[in-house]
């Protein structure tokens, strides 16, 4: 009983919230003489605004733009062809996040490497990846890390489990970013007009609210941190358009059960332990310095790049624009592959594929026919 | 002897003795064991026929087990079919090592699910691969039942939406029993025999339009698949539908979306608006049906789209599973 007056008593609150956050919107617009523009940076905010209708309500009241924020997507093509590759090769094991399997690589996706017998395993742990190790120890075992500061620091737990262990045959093919840097750039670059950003409550989590604090202080821009769920989503874009009305360039948390000013100390000092800043390429954007981080040199046994090459073959072209996808320049529709040639069966980029992928979440949640 | 060896699928003495002691010894049908094939007289009038394999990993899970799941997926879609379910074969895949003690559990359980809808076990086949060739066990089988009063499938507007419970929890439950999640949850599977409960919800009503038991793909893509097949368009309220806590706390840390995940022990009915108290009645006075509910009405016969409500007063189109990653779950 007491469950489902939580859930009447949320939806009610959701609904009551929604108007507000209409009103406030109207407000604005009249104010400014145009429409408010977020970017949500996490793929998985994209996916609940998708999910839970807020981004339909709001459609036309506040251009929800999503950012570069789904770890697949922002991948670029030739890390992802080199990832594939690596299956190759006899006497490995590939172990990786399900979101990976299906996403297309210049020359086949890492399910058709598995089709034709090359040992892949979906795990949920990189944990995971090193207990196959200590399982499979005549074999080389590769976890593909690709994530944000969320998943960073889940790496970090597996190379100390591995280095405990004294595990030999583990290692990261390490592809992971961050997001600053990520949100610096756009901003530098000017491609895209934003009045504020709802900002992800995971990376949060890790990173805290003090991390984000130069949105404001160098950008001049007001920042929200949110849960995931309706009634959390559109508190913090309520909250947004407040300072966004009043151009007050604050970061706030409204995700307090979860978000500290400071993050989890903890985490971050097992992340700085094992991995060091480098810089990485984006899909659709180049490399981009210091944007992301790397296993350190003292604990290179555990870097699959060092102890394993792939041939370098140039990435095939497609008409496929989730390079401006994750920019924020285009919604997905604005693709002439989308939900044409490319659907979540036959996808063509990782966007589509992905569960925090902005192509997928419309083709889920938005598309109408 | 305690596990299974290449010899007990030979045909041989060996296969003999595992027939007599584990198949015969819990399923009693050794009347019909006699000749090649089973022969039996069943009442004229339409037949249903269906059959299904389980593959299911692990084949020991919180709620049941592959045996459990292998006689009430095929009752279950014999039911759902407006069906009596009469008679079943079983056909063993299993390999070389498996422990006889766990056969003999598995056989247990169907032989108790097949009680629970007085249905006879009639045939059945078992073979044996050398180890590493399959999984433990795979099952198929196979259902016969009578269909009386065949369901006319004439959805009209205004008719009710109605499911026996909560959605996706054998899904989540199988796949947090793989301990591949890293989940620490004591849900259980929902795995169960309806034919009991659908046979009381038609005595309670000669209004139901159609029955699915929403397994793989989910209470979405079974209605997506009404939707297109009788061209009616079906709006959900999301608030209704039966959702655990747990459940809905997977789905959100795994990214799963409830509705698209599996039940093995729920059925999902279109009735006519005024018989819909007296079928909510009959499916609630069954343990497995307590949780029954109201999910959606049919807005129109035409279209052929399922709608879904959200609590925000939005709605957005559901479309069938596509390109979700998912293991063995039956």
């Amino acid at each position: 009983m007491q469950e489902l007056m939580d859930q009447y008593t949320s939806s009610k609150i959701s609904r009551a919230l929604l108007d507000e956050v209409i009103k406030l919107a109207k407000q604005f617009q009249k104010k400014f003489q145009r429409i408010p523009a977020f970017m949500e940076v996490c793929g998985s905010h994209t996916m609940a605004l998708a999910r839970t209708g807020v981004k339909k309500a709001l459609q036309n009241h506040i251009r929800l733009i999503s950012g570069p924020g789904c770890p697949v997507c922002v991948t670029d093509q030739a890390t992802i062809d080199a990832m594939i590759s690596l299956t190759d090769e006899e006497n490995r094991i590939i172990c990786t996040f399900g979101d990976m399997m299906r996403v297309p690589g210049s020359y086949g996706t890492l399910m058709q490497a598995k089709a034709n017998g090359n040992d892949v395993r979906v795990v949920y742990s990189p944990n995971d990846a090193v207990r196959i190790a200590e399982q499979n120890q005549q074999k080389e075992v590769i976890f593909l890390g690709i994530g944000f500061e969320t998943t960073i620091p889940i790496l970090a737990a597996a190379l100390k489990e591995a280095e405990e262990k004294q595990i030999h045959n583990f290692s990261i093919w390490m592809s992971t970013k961050l997001v600053e840097p990520i949100l610096r750039h756009l901003l530098n670059n000017k491609e895209v007009a934003l009045d504020g950003f709802l900002l992800p409550g995971h990376v949060s989590m890790v990173m805290g609210r003090k991390h984000f604090e130069f949105l404001a202080a160098e950008y001049h821009l007001p920042g929200v941190i949110s849960g995931f769920e309706a009634v959390e989503l559109l508190s913090s874009l309520r909250r947004l358009l407040m300072l966004a009305l009043e151009q007050n360039a604050l970061v706030i948390n409204d995700y307090q059960s979860v978000v500290a000013e400071d993050g989890n100390e903890h985490a971050k000092y097992w992340m700085n332990r094992y991995f060091a800043l480098c810089d990485e390429p984006w899909r659709g954007i180049g490399t981009i310095a210091q944007s992301g981080m790397d296993i350190r040199e003292e604990y290179r046994h555990f870097n699959a790049k060092e102890k394993f090459s792939v041939p370098m073959r140039s990435p095939r072209k497609t008409k496929c624009r989730c390079g401006e996808v994750i920019r924020g320049l285009i919604d997905p529709p604005e693709c002439v592959l989308f939900a044409k040639a490319c659907t979540p069966l036959n996808p063509i980029g990782p966007c589509m594929v992905s569960s925090e992928g902005s192509c997928a979440a419309y083709y889920q949640y938005m598309r109408e026919e | 002897m305690d596990r299974i060896t290449l010899a007990h699928g030979d045909g041989g003495e060996l296969a003999h003795q595992l027939i007599q002691q584990v198949f015969v010894s819990y399923f009693h049908n050794d009347a019909y064991a006699k000749f090649d094939s089973a022969l039996f007289h069943i009442e004229n009038g339409q037949l249903a026929m269906t059959t299904d394999s389980f593959v299911v990993k692990p084949i020991f899970f919180p709620g049941g087990n592959i045996g459990k799941l292998s006689v009430a997926g095929t009752v279950n879609d014999l039911a759902v079919s407006g069906a009596i379910p009469k008679m079943m074969t079983c056909s063993f895949i299993i390999e070389e090592g498996f422990p006889i003690k766990d056969l003999k559990q598995i056989v247990h359980s169907m032989a108790e699910e097949a009680k629970k809808a007085n249905v006879q076990i009639i045939a059945g086949d078992t073979k044996v691969v050398e180890r590493g060739s399959a999984d433990g066990i795979y099952i198929n089988t196979t259902g016969l039942g009578i269909v009386p009063q065949p369901l006319t499938a004439s959805i009209q507007e205004g008719d009710s939406v109605i499911i026996s419970g909560s959605v996706g929890d054998h899904g989540i439950a199988v796949l947090a029993a793989r301990g591949e999640l890293g989940l620490m949850t004591h849900l259980e599977s929902d795995c169960a025999t309806l034919y009991p409960m659908i046979s009381a919800a038609m005595k309670a009503s000669k209004n139901i339009r159609i029955m699915r038991d929403p397994t793989r793909g989910g209470l979405a893509t079974s209605l997506v698949e009404i939707c297109e097949d009788f061209q009616v368009t079906i709006e959900l309220e999301e608030e209704a539908i039966p959702l655990k806590r747990e459940v809905q706390g997977a789905c959100e840390l795994l990214g799963f979306d409830p509705l698209y995940l599996a039940n093995e022990g729920k059925v999902v009915l279109i009735v006519a608006k005024e018989d819909e108290q007296n079928v909510l009645d009959a499916i609630r006075s069954f343990p497995e049906g307590k949780e029954a509910a109201v999910i959606g009405t049919v807005r129109s016969t035409e279209k052929g789209q399922l709608l879904l409500r959200t609590p925000l007063g939005t709605t957005r189109r559901l479309y069938r599973l596509s390109g979700l990653l998912l293991p063995r779950i039956c």
